[in-house]
Order: C-alpha cells, then sequence, then structure tokens
C-alpha cells in the first residue's frame, strides 16, 4: 500500500476533511473548558466530575440533576459519569482517571467499594480535592471530606415522633433493617437512632439486636415496649413484605413498624393490609415517592435526606477552593459535613420538629 | 517483465470499477483498515475538539484503560475465530484474580506462587469451557453462559464477597500496575504484558500451522475435518489458551485497579466482544487479525475517553459505542460482498 495507490489517497482525503468537520463543531466546546488556573479567585470556569454508582437510582438522579441545575450558577463545568451498575467499580476508576486527564479541580463521588480506593488517591495526588457523597468510604480518610445524611438523628426523629404517637401505650415493634449478613453504618445508626429516639436502651449503639427485648421506652409520655423482630428487608418492596410476614407470624398485635427506607415501608404495609392489621409505620430517605406514602397515609412519619443538597453543596466547596477559598470542614460533633435531615408528617408530635407531607414534596430530595 | 504484465493487468481491472469498489477491494484484503481508519478519524477529532486529548499524560491513561479488555479480547479473538463465543470471559478472570490474591494476601502464599495457582485455574476453566464443546458437543454460547454464572458464584463463595486491597496483597501482584515513563507520559508493565500477549499470539495466528487450523475450523468444521485437520484438539486448545489469557488479565486487573474485588468489571464479556467487533472479526468465525481486535479496544476506549475529555455525558458515550458497532459489523458486511 503506497501514496501512489489512488483510494488510500482518497481515504486520506476524505479522512481530513471529516476530521476538520468534526473538529469545527467541537472546537466552541473546547473553548469554554478553561480549568481556570488564575488564581485571584476571579470566576474562571472549574472543572468538577460527579460520579455516582449508577444513574437510575432515583437517589442518585436525584443528586445529577441538582448537579447539573447547579453548575452553571457557579460557572462550574461539570462532567457526570457512574458505574453501569452496582459493582462496577471499573467504571469508577475509568472515571476518576478521566476526571485527572481533564484537569478537573475536584471529584464528587458515592464510592462503589474500597475497590476504588486507590484511584480516589490518584486523584488526590494529582492535587483534585475529593468529596464523598452519602455515605464515607472505608477508611473515611480516603476522600477529603464527606457530605452526608446523620443517619442516627434520621432515625432519632423518627423514634421521637413515634413515642410521642403512642401517648402512653404499650409499643410493640418491628425493626425492618436493611441487611443481615452484613454489617453497614446506615444500616446500625439508623435503627439504632430510632431506638435512641424512642428512649430505650440500646446497648451497643453499633450493634442491631442486642437491646432488651422488652423494657420501658421513655420517650413521649413513656410506657412499655416490646421488640419483636429484627428482619432484613435489603431496602427493597418484596423484602420489606417478606420480612414484616415473618415479623406478624412472630406477634401479630405489632403496632409500630421500623423500615430502613421508604420500600421496605410501602412492602411492611402490604403484608400489614394482607393480615388486616394496623401499625404506625416509620421510615428514612424522604423521596418524592416516600414522601407520597405519607400523604396517602401508609407512611406515618419518614425522615428526609437531601442528595441534591450534598452534590450542589459540594460542588460550590469545590469551586471555591479553586478560586482560592477555605476547603469545607467537618460538622462539629460529626467526622462529615451533614447536609440536614427533616422529619416529614402530617400528623405533627408535640416537640418534635417536622414539616408536612406538602412542604416535603417540594422539596423532595432537593427537587 | 512479469511484474510489468500483471500490473499492467491490475492497473486495467481497477479502471472497470467504481472508487467506491475499489475502496471495498482494498479493506477486503485488509480487514482491519476500515478499524484504523476510524481510530485515526476519532484521534484527529478528538486532538482538535479538546486539548486534554492528546496530551501525553492523557495517551498514557488511554491505553491504561484499554490495557485490560485488550487482554481479554485476545482470548475472545481465539474463541470467536473457531465461529464460538465466550461468555465467561469476564467471570474466568474475577475468579481467578480472587483466588490470586486470596492465596497471596498477607504472606499467605509467596506471591509467585498464588499467580501461579490462579493462572493454572484460568487456564483450567477454560479448557472445561474446550471439554464442554468438544466431547459433549454442546454450543458454545450455551457452555460459556453455564460457566459464566459457574465461576462467577465460585468466586463469590470463595471470596466471601469480600474485597482485598493492594496492601494486603505482596508486590508481584501488584506489579502490572506500575510503571515507567518518559515525563508524563506514563505507561505500566500491564501495558507491556498486553503488547506482549498480542505479538506473540498475532504470530501463532499468522505464521504458524496451528494459526491456520485456527482459521480453518471457523471458516468450515467440516472441510477442515475432512482435509486432516485436527478440529476438536484446536477447539480444546483455543479455550485453554483463552482461559491462561483471561488469567493474566487477572493480573493486570488487580494492578489496574489496586485491589481484587469479587464484583469488579461487570461489562467484561460484552466489552470484549465490542472489541473483537469493531475490529473486524466475523462473529461467523474464519475471518479477521489480532491487529484489528487491538485497534477495536483501542477505538472503543478512545471514544469513551475522548467524549469524556469533552465533558459529554455518559449516556450519550454509551449510546455512541452502540452506533459504533453496528456501523462497524455494517461496513464488515459489506467488505464481505465484495466481487472476486
Amino acid at each position: 500500500m503506497t501514496l501512489q495507490n489512488p483510494s488510500v489517497r482518497r481515504s486520506l482525503a476524505v479522512t481530513v476533511a471529516v476530521s476538520a468537520a468534526f473538529g469545527l463543531s467541537a472546537c466552541n466546546r473546547a473553548s469554554t473548558t478553561d480549568t481556570g488556573s488564575s488564581g485571584g479567585g476571579g470566576e474562571a470556569t472549574v472543572g468538577v466530575t460527579l460520579i455516582t454508582k449508577d444513574s437510575t437510582n432515583p437517589f442518585f438522579v436525584a443528586m445529577q440533576k441538582g448537579a447539573k441545575a447547579d453548575a452553571a450558577k457557579n460557572n462550574v463545568k461539570l462532567t457526570v459519569a457512574s458505574g453501569k451498575q452496582e459493582g462496577d467499580d471499573q467504571g469508577q476508576i475509568t472515571a476518576i482517571e478521566d476526571a485527572i486527564a481533564r484537569g478537573d479541580k475536584g471529584i464528587l463521588i458515592t464510592p462503589m467499594s474500597d475497590g476504588v480506593n486507590a484511584a480516589i488517591k490518584k486523584a488526590r495526588d494529582a492535587k483534585l480535592f475529593v468529596i464523598a457523597l452519602d455515605t464515607p468510604p472505608d477508611p473515611a480518610d480516603t476522600v477529603d471530606i464527606t457530605f452526608a445524611t446523620d443517619n442516627r438523628s434520621a432515625g432519632k426523629l423518627d423514634g421521637e415522633w413515634a413515642a410521642a404517637q403512642l401517648d402512653g401505650k404499650p409499643a410493640v415493634i418491628a425493626l425492618l433493617d436493611l441487611f443481615s449478613d452484613k454489617i453497614v453504618s446506615v444500616d446500625y445508626n439508623r435503627d439504632q437512632g430510632f431506638l435512641e429516639g424512642m428512649g430505650i436502651d440500646v446497648a451497643d449503639g453499633k450493634k442491631n439486636g442486642d437491646e432488651a427485648k422488652t423494657g420501658k421506652y421513655t420517650g413521649g409520655k413513656g410506657g412499655d415496649y416490646t421488640i419483636v423482630c429484627n428482619e432484613a428487608s435489603n431496602g427493597a418492596e418484596d423484602g420489606g413484605r417478606t420480612a414484616m410476614e415473618k415479623c406478624l407470624a412472630k406477634n401479630p398485635n405489632i403496632n409500630l413498624v421500623y423500615t430502613i427506607n421508604e420500600p421496605a415501608a410501602v412492602g411492611a404495609n402490604a403484608a400489614l393490609k394482607a393480615a388486616n392489621k394496623t401499625a404506625l409505620i416509620v421510615s428514612v430517605d424522604g423521596g418524592c415517592a416516600g414522601v407520597d406514602s405519607v400523604k396517602s397515609g401508609v407512611i406515618g412519619a419518614t425522615a428526609q435526606q437531601y442528595p441534591l443538597k450534598m452534590a450542589t453543596l459540594g460542588m460550590e466547596a469545590i469551586a471555591k477552593i479553586a478560586r482560592g477559598g477555605e476547603a469545607p470542614k467537618v460538622t462539629e460533633g460529626l467526622d462529615f459535613f451533614d447536609t440536614g435531615v427533616a422529619l416529614v408528617t402530617d400528623k405533627k408530635a408535640d416537640g418534635v420538629d417536622s414539616i408536612s407531607s406538602e412542604e416535603g414534596a417540594k422539596i423532595c430530595w432537593g427537587n | 517483465m512479469t511484474t510489468e504484465v500483471t500490473s499492467a493487468a491490475a492497473e486495467f481491472a481497477r479502471r472497470q470499477q467504481s472508487p467506491l469498489q475499489r475502496v471495498q477491494h482494498q479493506l477486503h484484503g485488509r480487514p482491519w483498515l476500515s478499524p484504523l481508519f476510524l481510530l485515526f478519524v476519532a484521534f484527529v477529532s478528538f486532538f482538535i475538539a479538546t486539548p486534554t486529548f492528546l496530551t501525553p499524560s492523557s495517551m498514557g491513561i488511554l491505553l491504561q484503560q484499554t490495557a485490560v479488555v485488550a487482554a481479554l479480547a485476545v482470548g475472545q479473538t481465539l474463541v470467536i475465530l473457531t465461529a464460538g463465543i465466550d461468555l465467561s470471559v469476564g467471570a474466568v478472570m474475577v475468579l481467578s484474580m480472587m483466588v490470586m490474591a486470596t492465596l497471596s494476601r498477607d504472606d499467605g502464599m509467596p506471591g509467585i506462587l498464588g499467580l501461579a495457582i490462579g493462572l493454572l485455574l484460568a487456564t483450567g476453566a477454560g479448557a472445561l469451557n474446550g471439554l464442554l464443546v468438544t466431547r459433549i458437543n454442546l454450543p458454545p454460547f450455551i457452555v460459556t453462559l453455564g460457566t459464566l454464572s459457574i465461576f462467577t458464584a465460585i468466586a463469590l463463595l470463595y471470596s466471601g464477597g469480600e474485597s482485598i486491597q493492594a496492601n494486603h496483597l505482596p508486590d508481584l501482584l501488584n506489579f502490572l500496575g506500575q510503571g515507567f515513563g518518559i515525563g508524563s507520559f506514563r505507561l505500566t508493565w500491564g501495558i507491556v504484558l498486553v503488547i506482549l500477549i498480542y505479538a506473540v499470539i498475532g504470530f501463532v495466528l499468522s505464521q504458524t500451522a496451528w494459526g491456520r487450523y485456527v482459521y480453518a475450523v471457523g471458516d468450515d468444521p467440516e472441510s477442515a475435518r475432512l482435509s486432516g485437520v485436527p478440529s476438536k484438539r484446536i477447539l480444546l486448545a483455543v479455550y485453554t489458551v483463552a482461559g491462561l489469557i483471561y488469567g493474566l488479565a487477572a493480573w493486570i486487573l488487580i494492578g489496574r485497579a489496586g485491589a481484587a474485588t469479587p464484583n469488579a468489571f461487570p461489562d467484561a464479556n460484552l466489552a470484549s466482544i465490542t472489541a473483537v467487533v469493531i475490529g473486524g472479526t466475523s462473529l461467523f468465525g474464519g475471518r479477521g487479525r489480532l491487529v484489528g481486535t487491538l485497534i477495536g479496544a483501542l477505538i472503543v476506549q478512545t471514544l469513551q475517553f475522548g467524549l469524556s475529555q469533552m465533558g459529554v455525558d455518559q449516556q450519550w458515550r454509551v449510546l455512541a459505542t452502540g452506533i459504533l458497532v453496528i456501523i462497524a459489523v455494517a461496513v464488515d458486511q459489506w467488505i464481505r460482498k465484495v466481487k472476486a
């Protein structure tokens, strides 16, 4: 094959023409990619990458949506990436490397697993500011800082509200947790927070299910309590239903159900309905569907988180640092930056701050 | 003298062809030419589009991102050349990776031994695929669909679902993630190993009798058998060698990720098939070149990396890859229709 060959020469000409066309249309984009080396704290564009676990979980969708809306306001050039599915470490690692190559100033990431720790370290070595969203990585100091919900205080709000609603009556409690085979912080923080809110001694605060099965709760007017079960729901509707069925089989008089999240609560409600029973259900998450469940009376109260706020506050923090500002600090008494939580309920309880389902719907996950 | 005559005849034949037919002819003789052209277009486009694309450090990263898929795609190419398909690529790799890492974590076993056992296991897994295909005469799709689940489950059971960080592993297992470089252009030893694999397998395929047999088996197994090709032995060898290569990919992946995780790289099967297909190897077997696969893997990664550097969101990048696959196969079909 030589250049004398007409077909080769022609294909070369086509190449150049096509490339030029491609390039010209892309040029405008490129000119906005000024990653801002000016140190004067001006309004130079700052590159930030948001990396979620997947791009279909509503929680992450909310994050992406919020971050995109906020990017223009802050003169941030935002790139959104994610693993293809839960467990896709490789996808997150690639996204981290892309961010480094692009010259981004920081990364917001919900780390898939500790399999991405090495890549995060690479990014920090390259002077990118890395913020974990939603869950701190293991170990927590893998990233610069974590922006997350205080799950313990979320659970506490549920417990305080439930105790007030019981008004001194005995509490027969079902605890629908996340997992039974592995220990994750979100699981014990919410569960144990709920019991603390009820005014029940939790024994080891990092362990589900080791508290006394019967005794007195001190929240609200106080009274007797019985813990019927700790069942895993896997945070899903079907898991919630199965778990609740098991609990009802142990004790049909359950009148208070704590659920790790709203899908589990919906499943628990289905099981109660099928058994022709009613119970107070409390939950955590505050997604739009969850708030809707509060409005329709399926869930009594839910503690609302703000994933969108995690993303936007994180992005603003990176923009600030890139323009010479200070790095964010952890919330006092916690090892992360608390993005806040609010209890959503239409049955207000004395001494427990809450917002109505209508208000909750307006800001569900920050929409 | 004779050359003049032939070239004159060739020139005459060429004049009778339309320009498009001439391109078609060129591509038919060199199936890797169209992917190479595509790669070239992508490079020039991204070079113009974004300032961070064609920098030495970016090129290093691009190669690192390509390494694992490119390695897996060698095994996949071998299998596809025999008109088979391997859906257990990722599963064999992960199983081998978890065994290597678990055996040699925190001085459990010298790294060299853990590595050797991991590679042996991968080779054995490949051989099992080969045996099921050749002895029980099951279609490769079914065999590897089954072993995909089996190997994945064993990897999860064996590792207990737990990932192992690099700092608990011997240096040898992390070795392929380390590298060398000129300035900001950094290559890892993993990339070097991938190039070696391509060189060796490429040589074997194009220069040895064994390589010709592989093509023959894929092209028409019956006539291959009748002309004395030991089809079953060739098939068994192909799956076994593929297994070994997936084991090497496992080693590369540990270095690259800095950890061994039981659910790493869920996309490995499709990514390897994509690279092979875009590289011009026919899914019907018997036709294709290893160099095409390398170019195919590079195209996919270049597209992903380049679009990412432009700040294009991920869903659009995935969409672009899908379009690329269809165009590549359409072009391949067109080339195959060439008039003799």
